[in-house]
C-alpha cells in the first residue's frame, strides 16, 4: 500500500514495456520491415502473461472484482451459513435455484471463480513483491543516490551562499541530516541524504503478512474441525465423533487428533429483559460445567459465557445456542412406562416456540408418538398457538398422538426432532376428531382407547455446545497484527531525499544549494525540512552586516523560507 | 437526573444546530457566489508554481549573490511546487462563515454530551445498536473537521460536513432511535469497546474523505471547463483537495483494518468463529477491498484523479449499506439495530 513504492511497481512495468517494445522494434529493423514479427514464443507469451498479471492495473481489477464477488454471498443464502434458508430457498424457486447451483451461488465463497480471484490476486501479489525484495535488500545496502546536477529542478529548493568554505558547511549540513536521522553519505562537493527505507519495508510486510493469513487461514481449514452437540441440563458429552450433531473436519483432520475430554453440563442459566425497553432479549447465559480433560484426570469445575468459552488443551468450547427440553413420561397401553426423560424441542423463533416429537416406539401393544410445540409461555390466539416471551413462565404442550403396530429396527438413520408417520395413525376420539393434547406442568392425559397416557413432568433447558479447534489461529492472528504494523509503517513513514551542494564562488563566497525530494505524496515539511538544512549552511542572520548594497532589501525576508502554502 | 431524556434533548438541539449551521455555511458560499475564478493554476496541479520569496525579490532568481554583498548574507531563493492558497475570501462572507464555525462547534457540543449522557443512562458505553452508533460516528466525523478547520484552515468543508451531519442525527433520531437498554450477552466484551470505536473512527475519516473527493470532483470538473468561480474558486486547488482525501483514507484505512481484525477477534470468542461470512463481515471486506483499490488506484497511471475519486464515493456508498442496508435487509448476527 505504499504508494510511492507501489507507483515505483507501474514505473518498472512501464520500463520493462517500454524496453519490450525496443526489442521487438530492433528485431523487426535487423529482419526488415517488410517481414512480419515473429509469433512470441511459448516463453514470450508467458512472460507478457506474468506481466500483464503482476501489473498494478490488474491488481486493482481483482481487487474490484473480489470486492463485486463477495456480494453475492450476502443476498443468497449460503449452504455453509443457513443450510436451512437454502432449502426453504430451493422450494420456494426451484427454477432459478437450478441457475443458481449452476453458478454456485449457493456456496460462493468455496466456488471456483471467486476462489480464482483471490487466487490470481495472491498470484499478482506474489509477483509484485518478490521482485520488490530484491529491489528493497538492494536498496538497504545502496548509498544514497547521486547529488542531480540541478537541485533548483527538485520539488523544493533553496539557495544562499556562506563565509564559510565549502567542506565546514557539507560537515555541518551532514551533521544536521544525521540528526534527522538520514542515512547520509559526503560526495565531493555535496551531501545526500535519504530517510524513510522503513516504508517500503512496512509496505513489503503488509503484503506478506496477507500470504501468511492465507496460509494460517489454509492450515485451520486443513487440520482444525468444527462440531456441535446439544447437551441436557445433567447429561454429559465426550469429545468423540459419535456424541456430534454436526461435525465438520478439514481435508487432514484425523479423529485422533480429538482433545479426549468430557464434561457434563451441570447448570444453565439464563435470563431474559423483562422491562419495558427490548422485552424478552436475552441478557444473560451461563453454563456451569464440570470437565475431565483426560480420561482418569481429576474433574474440575468450569463457567462457560458467550464471550468466555472454554479452553481445553487448544480445543475451544462455545456456547452457541440454548434451548427447552420438556421432561415426559409415556406410558403404553400395557401400563408399562415406554419412555422417560427430557425431550430436546428445537426453538423456531425468538420467543422460543419450539417443535419437536417425542417417540415411544417400545410402546406395547402399539407404538406411540407424539409430535408438535413446547411454548415456554404459551398462548393461543388467531395465529394458533405460540409462545410470548422467551422464558418458562407459562410452560405447556401442544401435540398430537400417533399409534401403530411396532416397526422393526431397520437402522435407518431418523430425525430426533420429527415424527415418521409412515405405518401409523393418528388417534381420534370417540367423535371422529384427532386428540389435541394440551399439557400444561403436572398434568397428564390418557389417550382413548386405554392406549396409554402422557405426563408432562417438567422441562430443562438443554445448551448447544461448539467444540473446535483453530490450530492455524496463531499464525492468522500474528499475520494481522503484522498486517496492520506494515500498514502504518507504509503509509505513515516519510521517505524523502535531501541534497546539499557547496560550491566556491568567484567572490570569495561559497555558494550553498539544498534540494528535497519526497518519494510519497501527500507529505508535508519538506520546505521546513530544506530550510532547517539550509539554516546551517549559510550566515546566521544576526551575523549579517549592514551594507550599503543591501540596504533597499530588508534582510528579515532571509529568515522567511516559505509563504503561500496551502495546508 | 434523567440523563436519558437530558440526552435525547442534546441530541435534538444537535440536530437542530447543523441545520442552522448548515443553512449559514449556505449563506456564505452564496455570497462567495460572484467571486471571480482563482488566480492558482488549478488546470494544471502538477505544474509547479515557484513562489520566490526572500530580500530582493526582483532579483531572486539569480543563484549568485547580488553583486557587492561580499560582507553580508546572501538572499534565499526558495523555490517550493506546493500549491498556492485560494484567493482570501471576501470579508462579508467571511463573517458569515465563521458564525457558522461557530455554531457547528456549539452543534458538536451538543451532539458529544448527547452522546455521554447516553452512556451515563445506560451505564456503558454508548455503542449498543445503531442509534448509538449513528451519534458517535457524526460526533466523530464533525470531531475531525473541526480539528481539520483550526489546524489546517479547512473551514471549507463546513457545507459537505454539515449537511452529513444533519442527515445522519436526523436518521438517528427519528428512524433508529431506540429508548436505553442494557446489551445482549454477545456484547459483554472488551472488544466492544475497541471494535466499535475503531470502526466508528475509521467511518468518520472516511466519509471526510469521500466528502472531499466529491469537492475534488466538481472542482475538477469546473476547472475542466473553464467556470471555476464562486464558492468553488473558495475551495483550494484539485491537489489539495485531493491529497487531503487521500490523508484521512490512508489514516482511516489502517483502523478500519483494526476494526475488522478485532471484529474477527471478538467473533472468535462470542461465535466461536473469527470469519463466517455474516452479511456484516462480507460487507466491512467488500469495503476494506475497495479502500485498497482506492488507494492502488490513486498510485496508477489512468486510474489517479476522478477514478480514484469514484473509487473512494463508492467506500462512502459501502460504509452507509454497510451500516444501514446490512443492519435492516438482512438477517446476520449483527443485528442489534432493535427497531
Amino acid at each position: 500500500m505504499g504508494d510511492a513504492a507501489v507507483s515505483d511497481r507501474t514505473d518498472r512495468k512501464d520500463k520493462k514495456d517500454r524496453r519490450g517494445r525496443k526489442d521487438k522494434r530492433s528485431r523487426k529493423d535487423r529482419t526488415g520491415a517488410a517481414e512480419r514479427p515473429a509469433a512470441l514464443t511459448l516463453k514470450e507469451s508467458g512472460r507478457w502473461a506474468w506481466t500483464q498479471l503482476t501489473s498494478m492495473r490488474t491488481a486493482l481489477i481483482l481487487l474490484f472484482l473480489l470486492a463485486l464477488a463477495a456480494i453475492p454471498g450476502a443476498i443468497v443464502p449460503q449452504k455453509s451459513i443457513a443450510p436451512a434458508k437454502v432449502l426453504d430457498f430451493r422450494s420456494a424457486n426451484p427454477e432459478l435455484s437450478k441457475v443458481y447451483d449452476a453458478l454456485g451461488l449457493f456456496n460462493v465463497y468455496t466456488s471456483p471463480w471467486f476462489s480464482a480471484i483471490y487466487l490470481l490476486l495472491f498470484i499478482s501479489l506474489v509477483g509484485c513483491i518478490l521482485p520488490r525484495i530484491r529491489v528493497y535488500v538492494r536498496a538497504l545496502r545502496a548509498e544514497p543516490p547521486v547529488t542531480p546536477s540541478r537541485l533548483d529542478r527538485l520539488p523544493e529548493s533553496a539557495t544562499s551562499s556562506t563565509v564559510r568554505n565549502a567542506d565546514e558547511v557539507l560537515d555541518a549540513a551532514a551533521t544536521v541530516l544525521r540528526r534527522k536521522r538520514f542515512r547520509v553519505v559526503r560526495r565531493a562537493g555535496s551531501v545526500a541524504a535519504e530517510r524513510g527505507y522503513l516504508r517500503e519495508f512496512g509496505n513489503l510486510l503488509f503484503h506478506l503478512s496477507m500470504l501468511v493469513l492465507l496460509v494460517g487461514i489454509a492450515w485451520s481449514n486443513l487440520f482444525g474441525y468444527k462440531g456441535s452437540s446439544i447437551v441436557v441440563t445433567g447429561q454429559g458429552f465426550s469429545n468423540n465423533v459419535t456424541q456430534y450433531d454436526d461435525f465438520t473436519g478439514g481435508g487432514l483432520f484425523r479423529d485422533s487428533a480429538l482433545t479426549p475430554f468430557s464434561l457434563t453440563l451441570d447448570a444453565f442459566t439464563v435470563r431474559f429483559e423483562t422491562g419495558p425497553v427490548q422485552t424478552g432479549a436475552a441478557r444473560q447465559f451461563t453454563a456451569n460445567v464440570t470437565v475431565t480433560d483426560r480420561p482418569g484426570a481429576t474433574p474440575h469445575q468450569e463457567v462457560i459465557e458467550v464471550n468466555h468459552p472454554l479452553n481445553i488443551n487448544g480445543t475451544a468450547v462455545h456456547l452457541i445456542a440454548h434451548g427447552y427440553a420438556p421432561v415426559v413420561t409415556v406410558t403404553d397401553g400395557n401400563g408399562n412406562v415406554a419412555f422417560n426423560g427430557p425431550v430436546v424441542f428445537l426453538p423456531q423463533d425468538g420467543n422460543f416456540t419450539s417443535t419437536g416429537a417425542i417417540k415411544a416406539p417400545d410402546a406395547r401393544p402399539e407404538a406411540l408418538g407424539f409430535q408438535g410445540f413446547f411454548l415456554p409461555t404459551a398462548t393461543v390466539d388467531a395465529s394458533g398457538p405460540h409462545s410470548l416471551f422467551p422464558d418458562a413462565l407459562v410452560p405447556e404442550l401442544f401435540l398430537n398422538a400417533w399409534a401403530g403396530a411396532p416397526k422393526a429396527e431397520t437402522g435407518t438413520p431418523q430425525s430426533v426432532y420429527s415424527l415418521d408417520t409412515t405405518g401409523m395413525e393418528q388417534i381420534k376420539t370417540a367423535d371422529g376428531t384427532p386428540v389435541a393434547v394440551r399439557l400444561k406442568e403436572g398434568e397428564y392425559i390418557d389417550l382413548p382407547d386405554g392406549r396409554g397416557r402422557l405426563t408432562f413432568i417438567g422441562w430443562q433447558r438443554w445448551a448447544k455446545l461448539q467444540v473446535s479447534a483453530t490450530p492455524g489461529l496463531p499464525l492468522t492472528v500474528g499475520s494481522v497484527a503484522a498486517a496492520i504494523l506494515g500498514l502504518m509503517l507504509s503509509l505513515f513513514i516519510r521517505p524523502r531525499r535531501i541534497w546539499a551542494r557547496a560550491t566556491a564562488g568567484e567572490d570569495g563566497r561559497t555558494l550553498v544549494e539544498v534540494g528535497g525530494l519526497d518519494r510519497a505524496d501527500a507529505r508535508t515539511g519538506l520546505d521546513d525540512e530544506v530550510a532547517a538544512v539550509l539554516a546551517v549552511m549559510d550566515d546566521p542572520v544576526e551575523d549579517v552586516p549592514e551594507t550599503p548594497a543591501d540596504e533597499g532589501s530588508p534582510t528579515e525576508g532571509a529568515v522567511t523560507t516559505t509563504s503561500g502554502r496551502m495546508k | 437526573m434523567d440523563f436519558a431524556a437530558y440526552s435525547n434533548l442534546a441530541m435534538v438541539t444537535a440536530w437542530l444546530l447543523y441545520l442552522v449551521a448548515m443553512a449559514v455555511f449556505g449563506v456564505e458560499w452564496a455570497m462567495a457566489r460572484r467571486l471571480p475564478a482563482s488566480t492558482e493554476t488549478a488546470k494544471a496541479p502538477a505544474e509547479r508554481s515557484a513562489v520566490l520569496v526572500g530580500a530582493g525579490a526582483t532579483g531572486a532568481q539569480a543563484t549568485e549573490p547580488p553583486a557587492g554583498t561580499t560582507g553580508g548574507a546572501a538572499p534565499r531563493n526558495v523555490r517550493t511546487s506546493v500549491e498556492a492558497a485560494p484567493a482570501p475570501a471576501p470579508e462579508r462572507s467571511d463573517r458569515w462563515g465563521r458564525l457558522a464555525m461557530a455554531l457547528t462547534a456549539i452543534a458538536w457540543l451538543s451532539n458529544t454530551l448527547g452522546a455521554v449522557f447516553r452512556g451515563i443512562a445506560a451505564q456503558r458505553f454508548p455503542w449498543g445498536n445503531m442509534y448509538e452508533f449513528t451519534i458517535t460516528t457524526i460526533a466523530f466525523i464533525v470531531l475531525a473537521y473541526l480539528v481539520l478547520a483550526q489546524r489546517f484552515r479547512m473551514r471549507w468543508l463546513g457545507l459537505p460536513v454539515t449537511l452529513l451531519a444533519t442527515i445522519g442525527l436526523g436518521l438517528a433520531v427519528e428512524v433508529f432511535y431506540v429508548a436505553v437498554a442494557d446489551l445482549v450477552p454477545a456484547l459483554h466484551s472488551v472488544w466492544f469497546v475497541v471494535h466499535i470505536v475503531a470502526a466508528s473512527i475509521a467511518g468518520a475519516l472516511f466519509n471526510l474523505g469521500s466528502l472531499l473527493s466529491i469537492l475534488y470532483l466538481l472542482r475538477r470538473r469546473a476547472d475542466e471547463k473553464g467556470t471555476t468561480r464562486g464558492w468553488l474558486a473558495q475551495l483550494p486547488g484539485q491537489q489539495t483537495l485531493d491529497l487531503w482525501a487521500y490523508r484521512t483514507t490512508a489514516i482511516g484505512f489502517p483502523l478500519w483494518t483494526f476494526a475488522v481484525a478485532a471484529g474477527a477477534v471478538w467473533a472468535q470468542y462470542a461465535w466461536g468463529r473469527f470469519w463466517g461470512w455474516d452479511p456484516k463481515e462480507t460487507f466491512s471486506l467488500v469495503t476494506w477491498v475497495i479502500v485498497a483499490a482506492y488507494l492502488h488506484a490513486r498510485l496508477t497511471a489512468g486510474w489517479k484523479g476522478s477514478r480514484a475519486a469514484i473509487l473512494s464515493i463508492i467506500v462512502l456508498v459501502s460504509f452507509w449499506f454497510n451500516f444501514i442496508g446490512v443492519n435492516l435487509i438482512f438477517a446476520g448476527l449483527h443485528s442489534y439495530a432493535g427497531i
